[in-house]
């Protein structure tokens, strides 16, 4: 049932994304939490690669890496001193948390293991990916995307009001 | 297909150390996108080994990608907000509305 699917390039991506996404949670300095936070997104665009989906790792390293990362960086100079990187980034739950996650881990992945009722298809997608999302978005999914375009609108009204500077 | 479910398994449990532990709000938030993008990976994954006639996890996985960026800018300028009022973003300090 398994596909030939896990080559040596998804283990290494595999392990960059591990490694900086515990580095995101780990470090002290919250500015170099977010620079492994761009490593780790550039890692799951290369995963979205193997998977056959272009067009959302493209949209991956525009959106997540242009967009989102620059602006929690810029949030991060915005709010915090970053030579202030001394105190302690975690509160008291740490040890209760990390059990708990590494249980959780250990729980879905037993689940996973144990769930076979997956029939994998033997071949790949079959079609040229960025012209079927495109027909996806005019045709099936219409009202969802203008939905979304609606929220996109509001979140930047949004962020405009609540970031402006109050009249006093 | 299992090493993708782990890898995305294994991401989410970081990020949801992530949001226990942190003490900073940005943090918090940055733990919430490794979640996201755990939840893409398993989206895509599954297109592309049991649902394969179709892109119907992609297109979850644009829509996800979409509405997290719009929750990073309203959550981020709630952050600045939060910042101005108590000058420090601590999840420590924030507890007016606690009780």
């Amino acid at each position: 049932m398994e596909v030939p699917e896990a080559g040596v390039v998804f283990w290494i991506l595999s392990v960059v994304i591990i490694v900086s996404g515990m580095l995101v949670v780990s470090l002290k300095n919250i500015f170099h939490c977010a620079l492994a936070l761009v490593v780790c997104l550039f890692a799951v665009a290369g995963i979205y690669l193997l998977l056959e989906a272009e067009f959302l790792a493209a949209a991956q390293v525009l959106i997540y890496v242009g967009a989102v990362a620059i602006l929690i960086i810029f949030a991060v100079m915005l709010t915090s001193d970053l030579a202030g990187g001394k105190i302690t980034q975690t509160n008291e739950n740490a040890t209760i948390a990390f059990v708990a996650c590494v249980m959780f881990a250990a729980g879905a992945m037993f689940l996973i293991k144990k769930t076979r009722v997956w029939d994998i298809s033997p071949s790949g997608l079959s079609f040229d990916n960025v012209s079927a999302i495109g027909k996806y978005l005019m045709t099936e999914f219409m009202l969802p995307f203008e939905v979304v375009s609606v929220l996109l609108l509001a979140a930047l009204i949004g962020a405009v009001v609540l970031a402006r500077k109050e009249r006093s | 297909m299992f090493p993708y479910l782990a890898l995305a398994a294994i991401l989410f449990s970081v990020g949801l150390f992530g949001v226990l532990t942190r003490r900073n709000v940005i943090g918090i938030l940055m733990s919430l996108e490794l979640m996201f993008n755990s939840a893409n990976i398993n989206f895509v994954a599954f297109n592309r080994f049991v649902a394969t006639d179709g892109l119907i996890g992609q297109m979850f996985a644009i829509f996800i990608v979409v509405v997290a960026a719009a929750e990073a800018v309203v959550g981020l300028a709630i952050v600045l907000l939060i910042y101005r009022n108590w000058r420090g973003i601590g999840t420590d300090n924030i507890h007016v509305m606690k009780w």
